[in-house]
């Protein structure tokens, strides 16, 4: 049998560290979002598609979502560990959570190449 | 064995009615709640985005129900939310660097991020709302 101590070792660093670069990303556009709209305006319809026109911001815009599903899963999921206590109910709300967010990057691809 | 020792050292007060938060606490509470909030909404904001930016008719009626005062209370809320969580996320990110981690600098990074963020709620709300 193997006494393990679940402190000190490296678990959970690589989420630690995607939480982080993740919430970088979606900082730094958020700041181009909003000198985008800014300088493009989004008072009218054409002028709120015209916001997410152009190549650069349709990626943006996915590498944005795509940061935050997986930022929302970090915190999600520590949420669920810290409160939820049956195992059972936790794995249950944490394959929901997974299979949300894989769902909404979905229908976010969908969404910017769709208009 | 040394687990039961690590155990036995971490006081515990579990009792809300006695715990007073102080301001970081505050932020950080607000933080995982404006956090969890803003995921519980994610299919309401990728329904308003779907359909405000393919269909015309979508947007104006959208745009319409900007000039209600109580959505615009919501929208508003909505808005600090996630500057809040963007704002006590920068501060997590220079605690994470080692950048102001003594008690003093910590509480007077707290009260920096809430005056930031209300400050850029109001600014940013006035232009979109009003």
């Amino acid at each position: 049998m193997v006494n393990r101590i679940l402190v000190g070792a490296h678990y959970g660093l690589k989420d630690w560290v995607i939480q982080r670069a993740t919430a970088i990303i979606m900082a730094l556009y958020t700041v181009i979002f909003l000198v985008r709209v800014s300088i493009v305006g989004a008072n009218s319809f054409e002028a709120w598609r015209g916001v997410f026109a152009n190549g650069f911001m349709k990626y943006a815009t996915f590498l944005f979502f795509v940061s935050l599903f997986y930022h929302a899963w970090i915190g999600i999921r520590d949420i669920w560990m810290d409160y939820i206590k049956p195992d059972g109910v936790r794995l249950l709300l944490m394959i929901a959570t997974a299979a949300a967010l894989v769902g909404y990057a979905g229908w976010a691809a969908q969404i910017l190449w769709r208009m | 064995m040394a687990e039961m020792t690590i155990k036995k050292k971490r006081p515990k007060n579990l009792d809300l009615m006695t715990i007073r938060l102080p301001l970081p606490g505050i932020l950080s509470i607000l933080h995982r709640v404006s956090g969890a909030v803003l995921f519980l909404l994610l299919p309401v904001f990728l329904w308003l985005f779907e359909s405000s930016i393919i269909h015309r008719d979508s947007f104006v009626t959208f745009k319409s129900y900007a000039a209600n005062p109580l959505l615009k209370v919501v929208m508003l809320g909505l808005i600090w939310f996630y500057l809040h969580h963007f704002c006590a996320g920068i501060r997590y990110l220079l605690l994470d660097l080692h950048k102001g981690i003594d008690l003093e600098s910590a509480r007077l990074s707290s009260k920096i991020v809430f005056a930031v963020s209300i400050t850029l709620t109001l600014i940013i709300g006035v232009r979109v709302l009003w």
